[in-house]
Protein backbone atom coordinates (compact mmCIF):
# COMPACT_ATOMS: atom_id res chain seq x y z
CA UNK A 1 0.00 0.00 0.00
CA UNK A 2 1.42 3.34 -0.99
CA UNK A 3 1.86 6.07 -3.50
CA UNK A 4 1.43 5.01 -7.12
CA UNK A 5 3.90 5.97 -9.83
CA UNK A 6 2.16 8.37 -12.17
CA UNK A 7 1.69 8.05 -15.91
CA UNK A 8 1.25 11.40 -17.58
CA UNK A 9 0.27 11.81 -21.22
CA UNK A 10 1.71 15.06 -22.57
CA UNK A 11 -0.15 17.19 -25.05
CA UNK A 12 1.88 19.74 -26.99
CA UNK A 13 -0.58 22.45 -27.94
CA UNK A 14 -0.05 24.87 -30.79
CA UNK A 15 -2.69 27.49 -31.52
CA UNK A 16 -5.33 25.40 -29.80
CA UNK A 17 -4.49 22.04 -31.42
CA UNK A 18 -2.45 19.09 -30.14
CA UNK A 19 0.71 18.52 -32.18
CA UNK A 20 3.76 16.31 -31.86
CA UNK A 21 7.23 16.80 -33.29
CA UNK A 22 10.57 15.00 -33.48
CA UNK A 23 13.51 16.56 -31.63
CA UNK A 24 11.46 19.70 -31.05
CA UNK A 25 10.76 20.28 -34.79
CA UNK A 26 8.61 18.81 -37.59
CA UNK A 27 5.13 19.09 -36.10
CA UNK A 28 2.20 16.82 -36.93
CA UNK A 29 -1.41 17.47 -36.00
CA UNK A 30 -2.69 15.00 -33.40
CA UNK A 31 -6.15 16.37 -32.66
CA UNK A 32 -8.49 18.34 -30.43
CA UNK A 33 -7.13 18.86 -26.90
CA UNK A 34 -10.42 18.44 -25.06
CA UNK A 35 -11.26 15.25 -26.91
CA UNK A 36 -7.80 13.81 -26.31
CA UNK A 37 -7.82 14.82 -22.64
CA UNK A 38 -11.16 13.10 -22.14
CA UNK A 39 -9.93 9.93 -23.80
CA UNK A 40 -6.83 9.78 -21.56
CA UNK A 41 -8.94 10.42 -18.48
CA UNK A 42 -11.16 7.47 -19.43
CA UNK A 43 -8.08 5.30 -19.91
CA UNK A 44 -6.91 6.09 -16.40
CA UNK A 45 -4.25 8.78 -16.90
CA UNK A 46 -3.03 10.02 -13.52
CA UNK A 47 -2.44 13.54 -14.68
CA UNK A 48 -2.28 15.54 -17.91
CA UNK A 49 0.42 17.93 -19.03
CA UNK A 50 -0.27 20.61 -21.64
CA UNK A 51 2.69 22.41 -23.13
CA UNK A 52 1.81 25.49 -25.14
CA UNK A 53 4.34 25.66 -27.96
CA UNK A 54 2.60 28.50 -29.77
CA UNK A 55 5.35 30.76 -31.04
CA UNK A 56 3.33 33.94 -31.48
CA UNK A 57 1.75 35.95 -28.72
CA UNK A 58 -1.46 36.09 -30.82
CA UNK A 59 -2.08 32.40 -30.37
CA UNK A 60 -1.00 32.46 -26.73
CA UNK A 61 -4.36 33.19 -25.17
CA UNK A 62 -5.91 30.16 -26.83
CA UNK A 63 -4.36 27.93 -24.20
CA UNK A 64 -6.49 29.62 -21.51
CA UNK A 65 -9.62 28.53 -23.37
CA UNK A 66 -8.23 25.02 -23.75
CA UNK A 67 -7.45 24.80 -20.02
CA UNK A 68 -10.91 26.05 -19.08
CA UNK A 69 -12.63 23.60 -21.40
CA UNK A 70 -10.61 20.63 -20.17
CA UNK A 71 -10.94 21.56 -16.48
CA UNK A 72 -14.72 21.62 -16.78
CA UNK A 73 -14.80 18.03 -18.00
CA UNK A 74 -11.79 16.18 -16.69
CA UNK A 75 -11.32 15.76 -12.95
CA UNK A 76 -7.68 14.78 -12.69
CA UNK A 77 -4.69 17.08 -12.12
CA UNK A 78 -3.54 19.22 -14.99
CA UNK A 79 -0.14 20.84 -15.50
CA UNK A 80 0.19 23.64 -18.03
CA UNK A 81 3.40 25.18 -19.32
CA UNK A 82 4.92 27.01 -22.24
CA UNK A 83 5.40 30.74 -22.49
CA UNK A 84 4.89 31.37 -18.77
CA UNK A 85 6.80 34.58 -18.05
CA UNK A 86 5.32 36.22 -14.99
CA UNK A 87 3.46 35.69 -11.75
CA UNK A 88 0.46 37.10 -13.62
CA UNK A 89 0.72 34.32 -16.23
CA UNK A 90 0.83 31.75 -13.41
CA UNK A 91 -2.25 33.25 -11.81
CA UNK A 92 -4.21 33.27 -15.09
CA UNK A 93 -3.46 29.61 -15.77
CA UNK A 94 -4.34 28.55 -12.22
CA UNK A 95 -7.58 30.52 -12.40
CA UNK A 96 -8.41 28.88 -15.72
CA UNK A 97 -8.23 25.49 -14.02
CA UNK A 98 -4.59 24.38 -14.11
CA UNK A 99 -3.39 22.66 -10.94
CA UNK A 100 0.29 23.15 -11.65
CA UNK A 101 2.10 25.58 -13.87
CA UNK A 102 5.40 24.70 -15.42
CA UNK A 103 8.07 27.34 -15.88
CA UNK A 104 11.06 26.88 -18.18
CA UNK A 105 12.74 29.69 -20.11
CA UNK A 106 11.49 32.41 -17.78
CA UNK A 107 13.03 30.64 -14.78
CA UNK A 108 16.45 30.88 -16.40
CA UNK A 109 15.97 34.50 -17.40
CA UNK A 110 14.61 35.43 -13.99
CA UNK A 111 15.26 32.82 -11.26
CA UNK A 112 13.37 35.00 -8.77
CA UNK A 113 10.15 34.23 -10.67
CA UNK A 114 10.15 30.69 -9.24
CA UNK A 115 10.54 31.78 -5.62
CA UNK A 116 8.00 34.56 -6.15
CA UNK A 117 5.47 32.16 -7.65
CA UNK A 118 5.98 29.46 -5.01
CA UNK A 119 5.74 32.08 -2.27
CA UNK A 120 2.48 33.29 -3.73
CA UNK A 121 0.75 30.10 -4.83
CA UNK A 122 2.59 27.36 -2.95
CA UNK A 123 5.31 24.91 -3.97
CA UNK A 124 2.70 22.31 -4.88
CA UNK A 125 1.67 24.14 -8.02
CA UNK A 126 5.01 25.28 -9.42
CA UNK A 127 6.84 22.85 -11.69
CA UNK A 128 10.20 23.78 -13.17
CA UNK A 129 10.70 22.28 -16.61
CA UNK A 130 14.30 21.56 -17.55
CA UNK A 131 15.34 20.70 -21.11
CA UNK A 132 18.71 19.04 -20.72
CA UNK A 133 21.23 18.01 -23.34
CA UNK A 134 24.37 15.93 -22.86
CA UNK A 135 27.65 17.82 -23.03
CA UNK A 136 29.96 15.79 -25.28
CA UNK A 137 33.29 16.78 -23.74
CA UNK A 138 34.55 13.26 -23.05
CA UNK A 139 34.94 14.01 -19.35
CA UNK A 140 32.44 13.40 -16.56
CA UNK A 141 28.85 12.90 -17.60
CA UNK A 142 26.97 16.19 -17.54
CA UNK A 143 24.06 17.98 -19.12
CA UNK A 144 23.41 21.56 -20.15
CA UNK A 145 20.14 23.45 -19.79
CA UNK A 146 18.53 24.70 -23.00
CA UNK A 147 15.71 27.20 -23.25
CA UNK A 148 13.33 28.60 -25.87
CA UNK A 149 11.91 25.20 -26.75
CA UNK A 150 15.35 23.65 -26.90
CA UNK A 151 16.91 26.19 -29.23
CA UNK A 152 19.14 28.16 -26.89
CA UNK A 153 22.05 26.79 -24.84
CA UNK A 154 22.42 28.55 -21.50
CA UNK A 155 25.77 27.31 -20.21
CA UNK A 156 24.01 26.16 -17.03
CA UNK A 157 24.77 22.73 -15.62
CA UNK A 158 21.42 20.96 -15.50
CA UNK A 159 21.90 19.19 -12.16
CA UNK A 160 23.14 22.31 -10.45
CA UNK A 161 20.21 24.22 -11.92
CA UNK A 162 17.79 21.57 -10.64
CA UNK A 163 19.18 21.93 -7.11
CA UNK A 164 18.82 25.69 -7.30
CA UNK A 165 15.22 25.42 -8.41
CA UNK A 166 14.48 23.02 -5.57
CA UNK A 167 15.87 25.57 -3.15
CA UNK A 168 13.76 28.26 -4.80
CA UNK A 169 10.74 26.21 -3.78
CA UNK A 170 9.79 24.27 -6.93
CA UNK A 171 7.41 21.42 -6.10
CA UNK A 172 8.44 19.16 -8.97
CA UNK A 173 10.87 18.92 -11.88
CA UNK A 174 9.71 18.06 -15.39
CA UNK A 175 12.93 16.71 -16.84
CA UNK A 176 13.18 16.36 -20.61
CA UNK A 177 16.15 14.83 -22.37
CA UNK A 178 16.63 16.76 -25.59
CA UNK A 179 18.85 14.01 -26.93
CA UNK A 180 16.01 11.53 -26.62
CA UNK A 181 12.88 13.62 -27.17
CA UNK A 182 10.94 12.27 -30.15
CA UNK A 183 13.49 9.53 -30.89
CA UNK A 184 11.51 6.67 -29.31
CA UNK A 185 14.76 5.21 -27.96
CA UNK A 186 13.78 5.48 -24.31
CA UNK A 187 14.51 7.97 -21.53
CA UNK A 188 18.03 9.17 -20.82
CA UNK A 189 18.14 6.99 -17.70
CA UNK A 190 21.45 8.35 -16.45
CA UNK A 191 19.99 11.84 -16.53
CA UNK A 192 16.80 10.72 -14.77
CA UNK A 193 18.70 8.81 -12.08
CA UNK A 194 21.12 11.67 -11.47
CA UNK A 195 18.20 14.01 -10.79
CA UNK A 196 16.22 11.49 -8.73
CA UNK A 197 19.19 10.94 -6.46
CA UNK A 198 20.24 14.55 -6.13
CA UNK A 199 16.84 16.11 -5.45
CA UNK A 200 14.20 15.44 -2.82
CA UNK A 201 11.24 16.73 -4.87
CA UNK A 202 9.41 14.51 -7.39
CA UNK A 203 10.98 14.03 -10.83
CA UNK A 204 8.88 13.54 -13.96
CA UNK A 205 10.92 11.78 -16.64
CA UNK A 206 10.27 12.93 -20.20
CA UNK A 207 11.63 12.50 -23.69
CA UNK A 208 12.15 9.38 -25.77
CA UNK A 209 9.41 6.90 -24.87
CA UNK A 210 8.84 4.49 -27.78
CA UNK A 211 7.45 1.43 -26.01
CA UNK A 212 6.09 0.33 -22.66
CA UNK A 213 9.39 -1.10 -21.41
CA UNK A 214 10.77 2.43 -21.55
CA UNK A 215 8.18 3.51 -18.97
CA UNK A 216 9.18 0.60 -16.72
CA UNK A 217 12.86 1.54 -17.06
CA UNK A 218 12.13 5.16 -16.19
CA UNK A 219 10.80 4.04 -12.81
CA UNK A 220 12.95 1.01 -12.01
CA UNK A 221 16.27 2.25 -13.43
CA UNK A 222 15.79 6.03 -13.50
CA UNK A 223 13.88 6.10 -10.18
CA UNK A 224 11.43 8.60 -11.65
CA UNK A 225 8.34 9.46 -9.61
CA UNK A 226 6.28 9.90 -12.75
CA UNK A 227 6.76 9.13 -16.43
CA UNK A 228 5.55 11.33 -19.25
CA UNK A 229 4.92 10.30 -22.85
CA UNK A 230 3.20 11.70 -25.88
CA UNK A 231 3.39 9.95 -29.23
CA UNK A 232 2.87 6.36 -28.01
CA UNK A 233 -0.52 7.46 -26.72
CA UNK A 234 -1.54 10.03 -29.35
CA UNK A 235 -1.47 7.68 -32.29
CA UNK A 236 -3.26 4.88 -30.47
CA UNK A 237 -0.32 2.47 -30.30
CA UNK A 238 -0.93 1.91 -26.62
CA UNK A 239 -3.62 3.01 -24.24
CA UNK A 240 -2.72 4.46 -20.86
CA UNK A 241 -4.36 1.42 -19.29
CA UNK A 242 -2.12 -0.95 -21.25
CA UNK A 243 0.87 1.05 -20.07
CA UNK A 244 -0.24 0.76 -16.46
CA UNK A 245 -0.94 -2.94 -16.70
CA UNK A 246 2.51 -3.44 -18.18
CA UNK A 247 4.11 -1.51 -15.35
CA UNK A 248 2.10 -3.43 -12.75
CA UNK A 249 3.38 -6.71 -14.24
CA UNK A 250 6.89 -5.41 -13.51
CA UNK A 251 6.03 -4.86 -9.88
CA UNK A 252 5.46 -1.12 -10.12
CA UNK A 253 2.64 0.27 -8.01
CA UNK A 254 0.12 2.01 -10.29
CA UNK A 255 -3.48 3.18 -10.04
CA UNK A 256 -5.55 0.67 -12.03
CA UNK B 1 -30.13 30.92 -1.74
CA UNK B 2 -26.76 29.30 -2.18
CA UNK B 3 -26.85 25.55 -1.77
CA UNK B 4 -23.08 25.07 -1.68
CA UNK B 5 -20.67 27.89 -0.84
CA UNK B 6 -17.03 27.36 -1.79
CA UNK B 7 -15.09 29.70 0.48
CA UNK B 8 -12.74 31.93 -1.50
CA UNK B 9 -10.10 33.73 0.56
CA UNK B 10 -7.87 34.49 -2.39
CA UNK B 11 -5.59 31.47 -2.23
CA UNK B 12 -5.29 29.27 -5.30
CA UNK B 13 -7.63 27.80 -7.80
CA UNK B 14 -11.16 27.15 -6.62
CA UNK B 15 -12.59 26.71 -10.08
CA UNK B 16 -11.88 22.98 -10.09
CA UNK B 17 -13.65 22.51 -6.75
CA UNK B 18 -16.72 24.42 -7.94
CA UNK B 19 -16.77 22.63 -11.32
CA UNK B 20 -16.56 19.23 -9.66
CA UNK B 21 -19.41 20.06 -7.26
CA UNK B 22 -21.49 21.35 -10.20
CA UNK B 23 -20.80 18.12 -12.05
CA UNK B 24 -22.22 15.96 -9.26
CA UNK B 25 -25.05 18.35 -8.36
CA UNK B 26 -26.15 20.10 -11.55
CA UNK B 27 -29.36 21.39 -9.97
CA UNK B 28 -27.75 23.03 -6.96
CA UNK B 29 -26.66 26.66 -6.79
CA UNK B 30 -22.89 26.55 -6.25
CA UNK B 31 -21.12 29.81 -5.43
CA UNK B 32 -17.43 30.56 -5.12
CA UNK B 33 -17.63 33.36 -2.59
CA UNK B 34 -15.57 35.65 -0.41
CA UNK B 35 -18.66 37.18 1.15
CA UNK B 36 -19.10 36.13 4.81
CA UNK B 37 -22.87 36.62 4.55
CA UNK B 38 -23.14 34.18 1.63
CA UNK B 39 -21.15 31.63 3.64
CA UNK B 40 -23.47 32.17 6.63
CA UNK B 41 -26.60 31.66 4.55
CA UNK B 42 -25.42 28.70 2.45
CA UNK B 43 -26.87 25.28 3.18
CA UNK B 44 -23.44 23.62 2.85
CA UNK B 45 -19.89 24.90 2.91
CA UNK B 46 -16.77 23.66 1.16
CA UNK B 47 -13.55 25.01 2.65
CA UNK B 48 -10.66 24.37 0.24
CA UNK B 49 -7.10 25.54 0.42
CA UNK B 50 -3.81 25.66 -1.41
CA UNK B 51 -0.43 27.10 -0.68
CA UNK B 52 1.08 27.85 2.69
CA UNK B 53 -1.10 27.66 5.79
CA UNK B 54 0.19 30.92 7.35
CA UNK B 55 -0.88 32.81 4.20
CA UNK B 56 -4.23 31.05 4.17
CA UNK B 57 -4.91 31.93 7.83
CA UNK B 58 -3.89 35.52 7.24
CA UNK B 59 -6.10 35.93 4.19
CA UNK B 60 -9.03 34.28 5.93
CA UNK B 61 -8.73 36.82 8.73
CA UNK B 62 -8.08 39.78 6.42
CA UNK B 63 -11.19 39.07 4.37
CA UNK B 64 -13.39 38.80 7.44
CA UNK B 65 -14.24 35.19 6.69
CA UNK B 66 -12.85 33.57 9.81
CA UNK B 67 -15.98 33.86 11.93
CA UNK B 68 -18.30 32.77 9.13
CA UNK B 69 -16.17 29.66 8.55
CA UNK B 70 -16.03 28.79 12.25
CA UNK B 71 -19.78 29.23 12.49
CA UNK B 72 -20.37 27.02 9.46
CA UNK B 73 -18.10 24.31 10.87
CA UNK B 74 -20.23 24.28 13.99
CA UNK B 75 -23.60 24.15 12.36
CA UNK B 76 -23.92 22.77 8.83
CA UNK B 77 -22.51 20.19 6.45
CA UNK B 78 -18.90 21.28 6.10
CA UNK B 79 -16.18 19.82 3.88
CA UNK B 80 -12.54 20.83 4.40
CA UNK B 81 -10.06 20.06 1.62
CA UNK B 82 -6.24 20.01 1.92
CA UNK B 83 -5.17 23.23 3.70
CA UNK B 84 -8.88 23.58 4.47
CA UNK B 85 -8.48 20.47 6.63
CA UNK B 86 -5.19 21.61 8.17
CA UNK B 87 -6.63 24.98 9.22
CA UNK B 88 -9.29 23.24 11.33
CA UNK B 89 -6.63 22.01 13.76
CA UNK B 90 -5.12 23.82 16.71
CA UNK B 91 -1.64 24.40 15.39
CA UNK B 92 0.66 23.81 12.40
CA UNK B 93 4.39 23.23 12.16
CA UNK B 94 4.19 25.28 8.96
CA UNK B 95 5.17 28.72 10.20
CA UNK B 96 4.41 27.58 13.77
CA UNK B 97 1.00 29.22 13.64
CA UNK B 98 -2.34 28.60 15.31
CA UNK B 99 -5.24 27.22 13.28
CA UNK B 100 -8.95 27.59 13.91
CA UNK B 101 -8.89 25.08 16.79
CA UNK B 102 -12.05 23.31 15.67
CA UNK B 103 -10.40 19.89 15.72
CA UNK B 104 -7.93 18.74 18.39
CA UNK B 105 -4.36 18.21 17.25
CA UNK B 106 -1.42 19.51 15.28
CA UNK B 107 -0.28 19.64 11.68
CA UNK B 108 3.16 18.08 11.09
CA UNK B 109 5.69 18.04 8.26
CA UNK B 110 6.67 14.74 6.66
CA UNK B 111 10.03 13.72 8.18
CA UNK B 112 11.66 13.63 4.73
CA UNK B 113 15.12 12.61 5.99
CA UNK B 114 13.72 9.45 7.59
CA UNK B 115 11.36 8.33 4.87
CA UNK B 116 12.13 5.48 2.46
CA UNK B 117 9.91 3.07 0.54
CA UNK B 118 9.92 -0.73 0.66
CA UNK B 119 12.91 -0.82 -1.73
CA UNK B 120 14.84 1.58 0.46
CA UNK B 121 14.45 4.44 -2.01
CA UNK B 122 14.05 7.90 -0.53
CA UNK B 123 10.50 9.23 -0.58
CA UNK B 124 9.99 12.67 -2.09
CA UNK B 125 8.21 15.58 -0.45
CA UNK B 126 5.69 16.96 -1.43
CA UNK B 127 3.72 13.72 -1.23
CA UNK B 128 2.34 14.08 -4.74
CA UNK B 129 0.12 11.64 -6.58
CA UNK B 130 -2.45 8.91 -6.08
CA UNK B 131 -2.38 7.10 -2.76
CA UNK B 132 -4.69 4.61 -1.13
CA UNK B 133 -7.23 5.69 1.44
CA UNK B 134 -8.04 3.17 4.16
CA UNK B 135 -11.44 4.03 5.64
CA UNK B 136 -11.29 3.50 9.41
CA UNK B 137 -14.95 4.23 10.19
CA UNK B 138 -18.19 3.84 8.25
CA UNK B 139 -19.42 7.26 7.17
CA UNK B 140 -22.01 8.70 4.79
CA UNK B 141 -19.20 10.27 2.76
CA UNK B 142 -17.59 6.88 2.09
CA UNK B 143 -20.82 5.54 0.57
CA UNK B 144 -20.04 3.72 -2.69
CA UNK B 145 -16.28 4.27 -2.42
CA UNK B 146 -14.27 1.04 -2.25
CA UNK B 147 -11.91 0.44 0.65
CA UNK B 148 -8.34 1.49 -0.30
CA UNK B 149 -9.53 3.53 -3.29
CA UNK B 150 -6.86 5.91 -4.58
CA UNK B 151 -7.21 9.68 -4.25
CA UNK B 152 -4.94 12.47 -5.47
CA UNK B 153 -2.70 14.07 -2.85
CA UNK B 154 -0.32 16.97 -2.98
CA UNK B 155 1.01 18.19 0.35
CA UNK B 156 4.06 18.37 2.60
CA UNK B 157 2.21 18.60 5.93
CA UNK B 158 -0.37 16.26 7.46
CA UNK B 159 -2.73 16.32 10.46
CA UNK B 160 -1.94 14.53 13.71
CA UNK B 161 -5.25 14.47 15.60
CA UNK B 162 -4.98 14.45 19.39
CA UNK B 163 -8.13 12.38 19.48
CA UNK B 164 -8.22 9.10 17.50
CA UNK B 165 -11.99 9.32 17.56
CA UNK B 166 -12.02 11.91 14.77
CA UNK B 167 -9.94 9.86 12.29
CA UNK B 168 -12.09 8.72 9.34
CA UNK B 169 -9.32 7.35 7.10
CA UNK B 170 -5.60 6.75 7.00
CA UNK B 171 -2.97 6.68 4.30
CA UNK B 172 0.64 5.63 4.39
CA UNK B 173 3.58 7.61 3.05
CA UNK B 174 6.73 6.70 4.94
CA UNK B 175 4.56 7.11 8.02
CA UNK B 176 0.88 6.39 8.57
CA UNK B 177 -1.20 9.56 8.73
CA UNK B 178 -4.82 10.61 9.08
CA UNK B 179 -5.99 11.62 5.60
CA UNK B 180 -9.63 12.19 6.56
CA UNK B 181 -11.20 13.42 9.78
CA UNK B 182 -14.85 13.52 10.75
CA UNK B 183 -16.73 15.03 13.63
CA UNK B 184 -20.45 15.72 13.70
CA UNK B 185 -21.21 17.91 10.68
CA UNK B 186 -17.56 18.33 9.69
CA UNK B 187 -15.75 16.09 7.22
CA UNK B 188 -12.25 17.04 6.14
CA UNK B 189 -9.82 15.41 3.75
CA UNK B 190 -6.13 15.90 3.04
CA UNK B 191 -6.50 14.70 -0.57
CA UNK B 192 -8.25 16.50 -3.41
CA UNK B 193 -11.63 14.92 -4.24
CA UNK B 194 -12.08 17.44 -7.07
CA UNK B 195 -9.00 15.93 -8.76
CA UNK B 196 -9.59 12.30 -7.87
CA UNK B 197 -11.73 11.25 -10.82
CA UNK B 198 -14.55 8.78 -10.08
CA UNK B 199 -13.77 8.24 -6.38
CA UNK B 200 -13.48 11.97 -5.79
CA UNK B 201 -16.71 12.80 -7.57
CA UNK B 202 -18.47 10.09 -5.55
CA UNK B 203 -17.25 11.69 -2.32
CA UNK B 204 -18.51 15.10 -3.43
CA UNK B 205 -21.86 13.59 -4.46
CA UNK B 206 -22.06 12.03 -0.99
CA UNK B 207 -21.27 15.38 0.58
CA UNK B 208 -24.07 17.27 -1.19
CA UNK B 209 -26.53 14.54 -0.12
CA UNK B 210 -25.24 14.29 3.45
CA UNK B 211 -27.66 14.98 6.33
CA UNK B 212 -25.45 14.95 9.42
CA UNK B 213 -26.70 15.25 12.96
CA UNK B 214 -25.57 18.67 14.02
CA UNK B 215 -24.35 19.09 17.56
CA UNK B 216 -24.23 22.76 18.47
CA UNK B 217 -20.92 23.29 20.15
CA UNK B 218 -20.53 26.23 22.47
CA UNK B 219 -17.07 25.63 23.88
CA UNK B 220 -13.94 24.99 21.77
CA UNK B 221 -13.89 21.38 20.60
CA UNK B 222 -10.27 21.01 21.63
CA UNK B 223 -11.31 21.43 25.24
CA UNK B 224 -13.58 18.39 25.12
CA UNK B 225 -12.20 15.15 26.62
CA UNK B 226 -10.41 12.68 24.36
CA UNK B 227 -12.29 9.49 23.61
Amino acid sequence: MGLAKRIIPCLDVKAGRVVKGVNFVGLRDAGDPVEIARRYDEQGADELTFLDITASSDGRDLIIGVVEAVAAQVFIPMTVGGGVRSVQDVRRLLNAGADKVSINTAAVQNPDLVSEATGRFGAQCIVVAIDAKRVPDGGALRWEVYTHGGRKPTGLDALEWGRRMEQAGAGEILLTSMDRDGTRNGFDLELTLAFSEALSIPIVASGGVGNLDHLVDGVLKGHADAVLAASIFHYGEYTVREAKEHMARHGIEVRL
Amino acid sequence: MTDVAVVDYGMGNLRSVAKAVERVAPRLAVAVTSDPETVRCAARVVFPGQGAMPDCMRELQARGLREAVVEAARGKPFLGICIGLQMLFERSDEGGIAGLGLLPGQVRRFPVEKMTDAQGMRLKVPHMGWNQVRQTVPHALWEGIPQDARFYFVHSFFPEPANRGIVAAESFYGVPFACACARDNVFAVQFHPEKSQAAGLQLLANFVAWQPTVRRVTEPISASPAT
